[in-house]
Formats: structure tokens, sequence, C-alpha cells
């Protein structure tokens, strides 16, 4: 059937009214679908975010292996091609103690006059080894520390696992809160398009008797859904926008080491997400009552 | 046009409302369905407008069996049909022009022949004056009234009205009864359910007796009565 202006005009004339009709349910069911969005969206940024410092980290992290004293060049090379056959080992370079030292020098810069008394250098020769990921850095420390002519090895352990720790946990958390309230929010929405039907039962009667299409009965009802869902996810995405967008100029001011995700497609693609997901919850919630509730 | 073939209609809960009637209805007919409460009657037009499916039998309208229609053919079945309901069924909350209006809105009809049309059903049926005003201000004949100016805005083959004047006094009812003879004359085939006596008696119209499910009488110039 072609829709007509008319049939359009009916629409949302209809929609319009019960809205209106059911105000107070109707500002319950956008303020759970803005709840829960709003808490959707903060824990996608915080995962976002996590996983972005754990990455910033991950790639300034390395394992220091320090040698043990009077190893023949063979032995280090020998040594450096063990390393390398380390699973998830990605780079492996010598730094021999002369650049360690030169390193160290250039580090103190102006107070490099400690190191003039000495005679010795004391540094020892080193390898920096760089993992393909940071999960795999616990392991394959334990293992180079076992393997001949290796003295000590050292790296940022804590830090990395407590990151991926908290981006766990997050995770986690937001998908069990997430998953309850947009339980909510469907349920919500499904009462108010379940009264909706109940208040207009007689109307409804009367259309079918008139010869309405099941379409023409139920686009009204569907059609509150999505608006309720709409409404929400707007509120939720307008809040994450101008709240994060302070946060970020907060940080950057305050706490410029630390790097927040800015990417204006990333978060246009999670605010346009969000949206989405409004709708589709509006969608859902007011099919299910439709499709029990009014037996067309 | 309209076509029983044996039909009968047992509910899920045992009654047997209809036991093997056939009979037909042509164009242009008007017809009076007499019989006490339960006899039914309410069945037979629920079996028409598909509302109800026939548990044996067939229902035939515009050569097609209603039974075996497509769930999206039967809106349009419905559209041929207009129905007329004893208590009125008019929206409180739409004035008469509105609730006319809703007829042709409900099945797409487009703001021009909505325009065209619902004074044409008004004027028809003497409530042109009265459009604006809600069914609470309505006399019970003059929302009657409106009530079949909405069940025939759409322009239907078939009228089905079920005790049309049960709610109203015997001048309003007269006058009702005049008005459908006016439809019906306009070309209209009409279905009246009813239990006045006095005026089946008077028009002397064809006359289908049910008691007890059965059709027990179908008598071209008939009398009220369903004995037998």
């Amino acid at each position: 059937m072609a829709m007509g202006v008319n049939t359009l005009a009916y629409y949302f004339k209809e929609t319009a009214r019960y809205l209106v009709r059911n105000s107070w349910l109707s500002l319950a069911a956008i303020g759970t679908i803005t709840v829960s969005l709003l808490i959707l969206g903060v824990s996608i940024l915080l995962v976002t975010n996590t996983n972005k410092i754990a990455l910033d980290l991950e790639q300034k992290l390395e394992i220091r292996v320090f040698l043990k004293q009077n190893l023949s060049l063979s032995q280090v090379e020998q040594l450096e091609k063990r390393i390398n056959f380390v699973s998830g080992v990605a780079r492996v370079s010598f730094v021999s103690k002369e650049k360690a030292l030169a390193d160290l020098r250039k580090g103190l810069g102006e107070r490099k006059d400690i190191l003039a008394g000495m005679k010795k250098n004391p540094l020892p020769d080193a390898f920096q080894v760089k993992m393909e990921r940071s999960e795999q850095i616990a392991g394959a420390a334990a293992q180079i520390s076992s393997l001949p002519g290796v003295e000590q090895v050292l790296y940022g352990q804590d830090t990395v696992e407590k990151l991926l720790l908290v981006t766990r946990w997050v995770r986690i958390a937001g998908i069990i809160i997430i998953g309850a309230l947009i339980l909510a929010a469907l349920f919500l929405i499904s009462s108010i398009i379940r009264l909706s039907v109940f208040a207009r039962r007689q109307e409804i009667s009367i259309m079918k008797v008139l010869g309405a299409t099941n379409w023409f009965i139920r686009t009204p009802f569907l059609l509150e859904g999505v608006t309720l869902g709409f409404l929400g996810s707007f509120v939720a995405v307008v809040i994450l926008y101008f709240s994060y967008w302070s946060f970020v100029q907060q940080i950057s001011t305050f706490v410029p080491f630390i790097p927040l995700v800015a990417d204006q497609r990333l978060l246009f693609n999670l605010f346009g997400g969000l949206v989405g997901l409004g709708l589709v919850i509006g969608i859902a919630g007011s099919f299910f009552s439709v499709r029990k509730y009014l037996k067309v | 046009m309209v076509h029983f073939y044996h039909v009968s209609k047992v509910y899920q809960n045992g009654v047997k409302a209809l036991k093997d009637v056939t009979m037909h209805i042509s164009k242009g007919d008007f017809l009076f369905l007499v019989g006490p409460s339960g006899a039914g009657k309410t069945t037979l037009t629920k079996l028409l407008l598909r509302e109800e499916l026939p548990t044996k039998g067939q229902v035939i309208f515009c050569g097609k069996n209603v039974a075996r229609l497509k769930p999206q053919e039967i809106p349009l079945l419905r559209r041929k049909i207009g129905v007329v309901f004893q208590d009125f069924r008019l929206l409180p909350k739409k004035t008469v022009y509105e609730n006319v209006a809703f007829a042709l809105e409900v099945i797409g009809g487009s703001g021009q022949i909505i325009k065209k049309r619902v004074p044409e059903a008004l004027e028809l049926v003497g409530l042109a004056d009265k459009q604006k005003m809600f069914p609470s201000q309505l006399s019970g004949g003059e929302q009657q009234r409106a009530g079949i100016a909405r069940a025939i805005v759409n322009r239907p083959l078939l009228l089905i009205t079920d005790e049309p004047t049960g709610n109203l006094d015997p001048k309003t009812s007269w006058e009702l009864i005049y008005l459908l003879q006016e439809i019906n004359r306009l070309g209209t085939t009409i279905i009246m359910a009813t239990h006045a006596w006095d005026i089946v008696n008077t028009l002397k119209k064809r006359v289908v007796a049910l008691s007890g499910g059965q059709m027990v009488r179908d008598e071209k110039r008939g009398v009220y009565g369903y004995g037998g």
C-alpha cells in the first residue's frame, strides 16, 4: 500500500497523542534508556581509554636483560639467538656497556660530573627485548632469566598487569549493569505500549471492522517505542558529549602525559552507535507488546 | 453476492452457534435476520467479516471463499462490508465529522477523498449541521445516523446492521429504517439483524429466521417470527 501524506500525518498525530497521555511512564522509559546508555557510553569510553593508555605503556615497555660480566662475543651472540627464539619476542637489540654509560651521561645532563671519578665502567652489557603483546612479557621474562649468561631481568610488570585487570573488570561490570538496565528499558517500553494498546482497544476493534491493515494498526505503537528510544539515547549522547569533552580538557591541562581518546571519528561512531542502540531498544520493546497484546 | 453453503460453527467452548445453514443473498437485497438471542445472528455476521472461521461449510463473498483469504486480504474484504452496531461504537473524543472521516483515514484515503465523501455521507444521513459535535452531544438516533454514515462513507457493497434500533425509541427507529431503505435503493445490499417485529411486519421484505443455530424460515416477503 502506498503511504499517503494523510496516513503519515495520522501516524504522527497518534504517536504524539499517546506519548502525552502516558507522559509520566514515557518519562520513566526515556530516563531508563538515558541512564543505561549513559553507563554504556561511560564504560566504553573507560575501556577504550584504559586500553589506549595500556597500549601506550606497552609500546614503551620492554624487558631489560642484563648480562654477566666477561662473556665472550660468541656467547653473547648465542644468547641473542636464544632470546630471539622465545615465543612472542618481537625485537632484540644489544646495548653495550659503553652505550649504556653514554646514555646515562646524556640522561644526567649537567650533573654528569658524578661519573667523572669512575675509572671503570660499572654497567653491564644488556639486551632490550620488545614483545609482540604485553601479556607475554611475564612469561618471556621468566624464560629469559633462566638462560645461561643472564645476570638479571627487569620489566614494568606491575603496571601492565594492573591496567589489564582494570580493563577486564570494567568490561565485566559494564556488561552486567548494561544488560540489566537494557532489560529494564525493554520492560518499561513494552509496558507503555501495552497500556497504549489497552487505552485504544475500542479504536482498534473499530479499525479492524473498518478494514485497516494490520500494519496500519501497529505502526503508531511501533513509532511510539521508537520515539522513546530515540529521545532516551539522544539525551544520553548529549550528556556524554559535553561531560567527556570537559573531562578531556581538564586532563589535558592538568595531567597532559595521560593520552586520552579524542579521535572525533571514533567518538562520532560511539555516539551514533548509542543512538542506534536506543532505537533498537525502542523497536524491540514495542514490537514485543504489539505482538503479544495486539491481536490483529 | 453472499453464499452460505452448509455452514456450521462450533465455538471452542463447545457452543454450537450455527448448524448447517445454507442461504444466498443477491446484490440489492434487503434482508431481515430474525431469531431469539443466541440464535446465531451475530455468528453469521462474524463469519462474513472473518472474525470467526466456519467449522464446516463455506462462506462465499463476491466469489471468494472467506475462510481461504490470506491475512493481508482480510482488510480488503472488510472494506467491502459496512457494519452498524447496536451500541453505535463511535469514538467519544472525535467529532461526528472525525468519526466518519476515521473510516477513510484508516484505509489510507487521501485528504481529497475525505473532504468530498464525508460531507456527502453526513448529508445523506441528515447530520450535516451537527458534524462538529461530539457523540455525547447527540441523541441516540443521531449517534446511530453517525454510525451509519461511518459505515457507508467507504461505499461498501454490503451493509450489516446488528439490531440498529435496539437502543432507540419507536419514532427514531422508523426514521432510521427509512434511511436504511434509502441506502438500499442507492444500491447497497443490507442485512439487518433485529428483534423489531413491527418493522419487519410492516416492510414485508425478505426474512431469514434462525433458531438454535438452524435456519427455520426464508421468505421473500416475510413477517416476524421464528417458530418454524
